[in-house]
């Protein structure tokens, strides 16, 4: 990929070591989410409730993952590394994901939930970099906007079939929504440096400010479809500064295994 | 010396590893400059995620460095234009129908036609198919599935009478 960090309208900020820090901070953690949520949606290959629904499911695993390439391609330029050796070569303590992303599928109902909390906020989070004054890496993000939206509406007419499929659907989902909404909220743990972001205008909404605009956008589908956030829940924080549950070291257990076996290899 | 149509030319001889058509007519190509021999590319992806991406590109690569007098080449994706439908040819537009792929003037949202009978009664089975460019439809009239291509969605998307 290109290198944007030296891209001709890449803004002077960018030679301030400062700067890169807060940005490389915000990028892995974008890519982090992905990579990990990227491989909790692939484990449905093979295995989801019906056929169309184990392509969609596959190919979003699919862009995921390549999304987190994107990011990674972008912070191996700055360390002088490799795309794989970011995803594959660290420890659990080093990734940045949301603990949302590291949470096993659980049941359909769960993998919907998440997916469809997700989907909202990284289009928030993509929203305040395409905003942003740091023009190759808006474009990036407005680029990665218009493919997300696909998985929007694959997880939002999900979320619709499950809410208005019976009592046990419902039941499912809404237990589903009270387990992942602490994790959802977590999300919008600030990465290191992010008031530097903002006050460079690298990130045109704080993670704050995304949150709000994010629970405006939930708040009124679920209430729409019967379906109650948990009252008062506490944020789940951590996963940004390396906090993760065991599940995250058995995933990347799992899926580092053959790039382990043979770290130099050529693929 | 390498002139800017022999370069044109080679790229299109570059069939889309997942498509049948060049990739100049699917668009990727979105700029060739030359400066004493050297030649630079840059090449838009259709989708971020694609599995094709480095194939095409080591490919751009081969291809021209194979072409006389050429001393280097870099070719790399940007993102400066994302990616949409305008840039499809119309010969592109063509070879994917006559493959039977359906493929829409601006976005998904709008009607599909069936590339084997012609008719409008189609509907979207799934916004996902076998690759990331392509969604899956039914055609009622003649009963076919059918596939379409997709591209990354502009605006707000809409999609009629799921």
């Amino acid at each position: 990929m290109t290198n944007l960090w030296t891209a001709p309208d890449a803004p002077m900020l960018l030679s301030d070591a400062a700067s890169r820090t807060a940005v490389r901070a915000l990028l892995l953690a974008m890519a982090d989410d992905e990579l990990v949520l990227g491989h909790r949606h692939s484990e449905w290959t093979g295995f989801a409730p019906d056929i169309e629904s184990d392509v969609a499911m596959s190919s979003i695993a699919q862009e995921e993952i390549g999304h987190a390439r994107v990011f990674y391609d972008q912070i191996a330029a700055l360390d002088g590394t490799s795309a794989d050796r970011l995803a594959f070569g660290r420890t659990p303590e080093t990734f940045c994901n949301a603990v949302l992303t590291e949470r096993p599928n659980g049941d359909w109902a769960f993998s919907i939930v998440r997916a469809w909390l997700y989907d909202h906020a990284d289009a928030e989070r993509l929203q305040a970099v395409a905003a942003s004054a740091f023009g190759p890496f808006a474009a990036l993000a407005k680029t990665l906007l218009r493919e997300e939206k696909y998985h929007l509406l694959f997880s939002d007419a999900w979320l619709e079939r499950l809410a208005r499929g019976g009592d046990e659907a419902s039941g499912r989902v809404q237990r589903a929504l009270d387990a992942a909404w602490p994790d959802a909220l977590g999300l919008f743990e600030s990465t290191p440096d992010t008031t530097h972001l903002s006050a460079v205008g690298a990130l045109a909404a704080t993670p704050d400010e995304q949150q709000g605009r994010w629970e405006s956008r939930v708040r009124p589908r679920l209430d729409a479809l019967g379906l109650r956030p948990p009252v008062g829940a506490a944020p789940m924080r951590g996963g940004r500064y390396g906090r993760h549950l065991p599940d995250l070291g058995m995933l990347l257990m799992e899926m580092t295994s053959v790039w382990r076996s043979d770290p130099e290899a050529r693929w | 010396m390498v002139t800017p149509d022999a370069v044109w030319l080679a790229l299109s001889e570059i069939q889309d590893p997942e498509l049948p058509i060049a990739i100049t007519d699917l668009g990727l190509v979105r700029s060739v400059d030359i400066d004493a021999d050297v030649i630079r590319v840059r090449l838009i992806p259709t989708f971020v995620g694609c599995p094709a991406l480095d194939l095409i590109r080591e490919e751009v690569s081969r291809r021209l460095m194979a072409l006389p007098a050429v001393r280097g080449v870099d070719v790399q994706y940007t993102f400066d234009e994302p990616w949409s439908l305008h840039r499809m040819t119309e010969t592109g537009r063509a070879k994917l129908v006559a493959h039977g792929v359906s493929v829409p003037r601006v976005r998904l949202a709008e009607g599909a036609t069936c590339p084997f009978c012609g008719s409008t009664d189609v509907v979207l089975e799934s916004p996902f198919g076998p690759t990331l460019c392509r969604a899956v439809y039914y055609c009622r009239t003649c009963r076919n599935p059918v596939e379409r291509f997709k591209p990354p969605a502009d605006a707000a998307l809409i999609v009629p009478n799921r």
